[in-house]
């Protein structure tokens, strides 16, 4: 056989960073907290372009919706951020009793602070654990934070359980109050609870800031300013890391939020750190409005309305209304439109993380591949918000 | 005095009326029943050491090894889809602990050995779900966990969502549930590893038993 | 700036309609003041947090574009609507405006088949760049089969 030599032609590569290489990351992709891509483009290590590509569990809520009734849908509402599926029940529930005038017990609504709480406090947990396992080896052994701060949340996830009978998924509201009353002895079991964690979040705080790593990874990374923080409409710790005195609890109080006392964390820095810190305050804040509910819950009744007994049971009128709560990312919004039956016209859910996450193209660009992770991580999103 | 039986008034249900039951027996008519496990080689090369005379006395023990060596160290590829992923973590974490199990959670689907599917699939997600499934090594395993992943669910009338992961992937335990609790999970876990100590021969399925199927 | 003196300044202006009561101003304009609303709402009124951007498909009446914007100083919020007007599909762009007004859109062209004037990159974003039709349309059934998944 007569084989020609080819002469084997090496490509000049370029290592000074002019030549362009795109890098697919994800949909699965350990860090990626769910199912996202971001499509980039390198310049040697340095990102100078991200084409986030979403949409891999858009389940359709919008349009189940329409199709379910006002009873029937908290129970799915839960499934949009599943991390902290308290707030976003709350959130829909709110703008149907707003919308059809429905007025909620004292003692309901502070159930409903409680548990929001709570869940912030578990949802937080699960944040610091997979963004520092993220960022992995930086922190010797990264998994070890993640087992720690699971383990913290366990014990919140075990007070939803004598709560509700559910871990993840709660189905705790309903249009007109809630569904559970507190059990015997669960205010005591609450409390032992949050003075566990409160002494853990401190101990986590030690760790961490003690870590020279964990500060350089975080220090400076991902800075998101005043004015494109507003632009975007991110919300939730990452607008308050970035200077903006934002709290919808503060700002439009429901479900009594004005009778408590907390402060609301403000960062200037606009970095993963300054979102860190943010989000370390709030662990404490919200562990202290669980203590003003325990010492001062009301008692009457936990719901204005029976238990549900037929599906178009609820029926609001023509209108239209948005309710919006401040969930562990941010602002979570219900834009309802009634039409004067037992199921919403349209319903558009308003994810805090959707709108977190549109800022990544902005930020992104100019950090090292690295940086991407600590970036999302911190961003902190939830995927069945964002793709509904 | 003669005791009269009821009669039901709301007939039962009928597997055969049942229309969603009916296409999911005619997509599974068409999977070979053992064919996704194992090379055509490798099946013929084992099949034929077994049906040497004498040869069952080499393949016996040799599959009971690999069989056990096999259940005791399943990688799960750590893929989460959806809401049933936080209950994944929950079981990989500190409380319910697999590893003492012998699993450990593996980024890479090119060295894992289990595939937990877990949350709702879209039809978005299902080719790289099926991408990522085949690239795991054979032989490899799938674990359809909550309603979603199982049959669509509470999503399953949406225009976007798979009804169910066992029309993109063959599926060996289902977990029910929305969402499953990690015992639930670790139960379906631990039917998986009877279930892979069964294989009748190296590379292929048990035959349905009473206890897992 | 307070509610009560957005609603003055907003009442200026003799297209619009504007209802709603106590902070959360509701106002419609006419789809040619759209662009002028909203740079109208953020220069002057500070309604400079964007929330969310959506749509209703009103069936024969045409589609709907809403938008949320809040004054996070006074506070007080803004509900912008227009109407397309029946068999329109168009919409100018807000996305040089809000910069988070740029995957909203994405996600109404997506769902609805509004075509944004003037947006930079208008794909879908939720669903395959092949998907066939807009599925929160009403006249879009929830369960439409799609292969080969079904």
């Amino acid at each position: 056989m007569a084989s020609e030599h080819v002469p084997l032609v090496v490509k000049h590569i370029d290592y000074t960073g002019a030549e362009r290489l795109t890098m697919n990351m994800g949909p699965q992709h350990p860090s990626a907290h769910g199912v996202f891509r971001a499509i980039l483009t390198l310049e040697g290590e340095t990102v100078v372009g991200v084409d986030a590509v979403i949409g891999y569990l858009h389940r359709c809520h919008e349009k189940l919706a329409e199709t379910l009734a006002y009873v029937q849908y908290p129970s799915i509402a839960s499934k949009t951020d599943y991390v902290a599926a308290m707030s976003s029940e709350l959130a829909y529930v709110m703008a149907a009793e707003r919308l059809a005038k429905i007025d909620v017990p004292k003692r309901a609504q502070y159930l409903r602070v409680l548990v929001g709480e709570l869940q912030r406090v578990a949802s937080h947990c699960l944040w610091l654990g997979t963004w520092c396992m993220d960022m992995g080896g930086a922190l010797g052994g990264g998994a070890t934070i993640f087992l720690y701060c699971i383990r913290e949340r366990e014990l919140v996830l075990d007070l939803f359980e004598s709560l509700t009978g559910a871990r993840l998924l709660y189905g705790f509201h309903q249009v007109g109050g809630v569904r559970y009353d507190m059990p015997d002895n669960w205010a005591s079991e609450c409390r032992s609870t949050v003075d566990l964690i409160e002494k853990r979040v401190l101990e986590y705080e030690e760790m961490l800031e003690g870590n020279a790593f964990f500060m350089m990874r975080t220090k400076g990374v991902g800075v998101i300013s005043r004015e494109l923080a507003l632009d975007v409409g991110i919300s939730g710790p990452l607008l308050r890391a970035s200077g903006v005195d934002c709290d919808l609890r503060r700002l439009a109080p429901y479900s009594s939020y004005e009778d408590f006392e907390f402060r609301v964390p403000v960062e200037t820095a606009g970095d993963c750190f300054a979102r860190y810190k943010v989000r370390m305050v709030e662990f404490r804040e919200s562990i202290r409005i669980v203590r003003q509910i325990l010492d001062g819950l009301p008692e009457g009744p936990i719901s204005s309305r029976p238990g549900v007994k037929a599906v178009a049971q609820v029926r609001v009128p023509k209108g239209e209304m948005y309710a919006r709560v401040e969930g562990p990312r941010g602002e979570v919004g219900c834009y309802l439109v009634g039409d004067g039956g037992p199921r919403p016209y349209r319903m558009k859910w308003r994810g805090a993380s959707f709108s977190n996450l549109a800022v990544l193209p902005h930020i992104i660009p100019g950090h090292s591949v690295a940086d991407v992770v600590a970036i999302m991580g911190s961003v902190d999103p939830v995927f069945g918000e964002v793709d509904r | 005095m003669e005791i009269k039986r009821p009669v039901p008034v709301v007939p039962a249900p009928v597997w055969k009326d049942v229309k969603d039951l009916q296409e999911w027996q005619e997509h599974h008519k068409s999977r070979p029943e053992t064919g996704d496990k194992h090379s055509a080689l490798f099946e013929s090369l084992t099949d034929g050491i077994h049906r040497f005379p004498g040869g069952f006395v080499v393949t016996t023990p040799a599959d009971a090894f690999l069989n056990w060596a096999r259940k005791s160290s399943v990688w799960p590829v750590s893929f989460g889809l959806a809401c049933c992923a936080i209950e994944m973590m929950a079981t990989f974490a500190s409380r319910f602990d697999v590893e003492r199990l012998g699993m450990v959670p593996w980024a890479s689907p090119r060295h894992s050995d289990l595939m937990i599917v877990s949350g709702t699939v879209t039809i978005k997600m299902a080719p790289m779900l099926l991408r990522i499934y085949d690239q795991m090594p054979d032989p490899k395993w799938a674990v359809s966990m909550g309603s979603c992943a199982n049959s669509g669910g509470p999503f399953r009338h949406g225009y976007h969502v798979v009804k169910g992961v066992d029309r993109v992937i063959p599926v060996d335990v289902y977990v029910p549930g929305c969402p499953p609790p990690p015992e639930s999970l670790l139960n379906g876990l631990l039917l998986l590893q009877d279930q892979i100590s069964h294989f009748r021969r190296t590379g292929q399925r048990a035959a349905p038993s009473p206890k897992v199927d | 700036m307070d509610a009560a003196q957005a609603r003055a300044r907003l009442a200026e202006n003799p297209d619009a309609v504007i209802s709603g009561e106590g902070a959360a101003i509701v106002v419609t304009v006419p789809a040619s003041q759209w662009t002028m609303l909203a740079e109208f709402a953020k220069d002057s009124l500070g309604c400079t947090f964007f929330s969310f951007l959506s749509a209703v498909d009103w069936k024969e009446e045409g589609l709907e574009v809403v938008v949320w914007a809040d004054n996070i100083d006074a506070p007080f919020s803004l509900l912008m609507k227009t109407r397309l007007g029946a068999g329109v599909t168009t919409c100018a762009s807000l996305s040089r405006i809000f910069r988070g007004a740029a995957w909203m859109e994405r996600e109404a062209f997506d769902m609805f088949g509004i075509v944004f004037e003037g947006h930079p990159d208008l794909r879908r974003i939720l669903l395959d760049d092949d998907w066939v039709g807009h599925p929160l349309l009403k006249s879009y059934a929830v369960d439409t089969p799609y292969p080969p998944y079904r």
